[in-house]
Parts: structure tokens; sequence; C-alpha cells
């Protein structure tokens, strides 16, 4: 499933600073949210903003995680409060603010169909890593 | 235990490699306009992989459950322009009633 961070490193790599270490370390910043909010939409990428909104989140999810390990037992069936639609709502929130205009609603709707297509069959992950592969479809019209 | 530890590590490893592979390979060089016709595409490629890869699968392989019912909530809240508290919310809300229902 972590895959998916090769293609977005890809993406965002020229427009973190200079020193190879220290870019690395800097990519470590990515989540699948501040991907997104950092997406200025014409391919470039601000680096402030990726930080900025992986920040909060780092503590907000560090903070979740440790409430749900310790009081999770409250909760008999997370299931039946409907818990696991927050994701797919939560990352349909982050492509509304992406899809601005026909190529990205293209490259939207190709990788919702490539991870559809792929996922009765391929490991977890691979969907989710081929729907990057929609993305190429930006090769076309230049 | 120890099991348990090692797949975390490797994990831990794994995600940050694959991090950091795209920016220590690509440089800080400015990317030509083809390459940004790519890299803006990403987000919305991935972001919509995401959404139905977490809607519709469930032990390793394709659902249809209340899952769908909470999407298509999300989506009328998004469109109806309300904010993002409340698009998750009644995801959720949808997907609990659709379950209650069934």
């Amino acid at each position: 499933m972590n895959a998916r961070w090769l293609p977005m490193g890809f993406a965002v790599g020229p427009f973190l600073s200079r020193r190879p270490l220290f870019r690395a370390a800097q990519a470590q910043a990515l989540v699948d949210a501040s991907f997104a909010l950092s997406s200025r939409g014409d391919g470039t990428y601000d680096r402030g903003i990726l930080f900025g909104a992986t920040l909060p989140q780092f503590f907000a999810w560090s903070g979740g995680t440790a409430l749900g390990v310790l009081g999770g037992h409250v909760l008999a069936d997370p299931s039946s409060l409907g818990l696991d639609a927050i994701f797919p709502a939560f990352f349909l929130v982050l492509l509304a603010g992406e899809v601005r205009g026909r190529g990205p609603l293209a490259a939207a709707l190709l990788g919702a169909g490539i991870a559809l297509a792929l996922m009765p069959f391929a490991p977890p992950g691979v969907p989710v890593l081929a729907a990057s592969a929609a993305a190429l479809i930006g090769l076309r019209r230049s | 235990m120890t099991t348990a530890w090692i797949t975390i590590f490797v994990l831990f490893l794994g995600t940050a490699l694959s991090k950091a592979a795209g920016p220590l390979t690509t440089g800080s060089r400015a990317p030509s306009g083809r390459a940004l016709d790519v890299t803006r595409l990403v987000a919305p490629a991935i972001l919509a992989g995401l959404v139905a890869y977490e809607t519709f699968t469930a032990g390793g392989g394709f659902a249809f459950d209340a899952r769908v019912a909470g999407l298509a909530a999300a989506g009328a809240a998004l469109a109806a322009r309300l904010p993002m508290i409340a698009v998750i919310i009644l995801a959720a809300a949808a997907t609990a009633l659709t379950r209650a229902i069934a």
C-alpha cells in the first residue's frame, strides 16, 4: 500500500531543497493530504504547504492512534458507526479540490478505473500505485 | 512480538525509501513543461485510485457494501458545498444507517 509514495515522491522531488540527504528527509513529510494540498495544479508543488499540512496531521494521527489503542474497546463495532466510510469520504474531499478542468478530471476517472479493474486480483497496494499511471495522459496533449 | 516488530521495521524502511526515491533521483533542476503536464495529474490520479480502493475493497478483494452509500452521501454533500467535516460525518452516518437497515 505504501508504494503509492513512489510516484508522489517523483512529483514533489524537484521542489524540495538542494542537499540529497536533506531532500530525502523532507520527503518523509509526504502524506496524502499534504501532497494534495501542496499541489498547485500546474505540476509544481509548494514545499511550505507540504510541511505545514503534515505537522498538524502528524499530531492528530498519532494522538488518534493512541486514543484508539487505549479507548477503542469502548466501541463494540466501529463499522456499525460507518467509520470505515471516513477514508473514502476524506479522499473524495481532497480529490474534489484537485479536479479543476478536463485534464485532472480525465486523470481521476482513469485512475479510479485502473484501481477498480485491478482490485479483484492484484495484491493490496498495486491498484493505487497503478492508478498513478493515469497521470501519463498529461503527455498526450503537449 | 518480535515478528510484529520486524514487520513494523520493514514497513517503516519501505515507506521511508519509497518517499525518498523520487526526491533523491529527480535533483532540484526545474522540471520541463512535459514533466509538469504529468506531475500535475499525479494528485488527482492517485486520490481517485484511493477513493475507489477504500470504497470497494474488503479482505483483499472487490466488495460492494454500505460504504458506497457513504461515498454517495459525501458526493452529494460536496456538491452542496458543505464543509469537509460535514461531508465526512454525513458519509459515516449514511453508511451506518444503511448497515442498520440492511
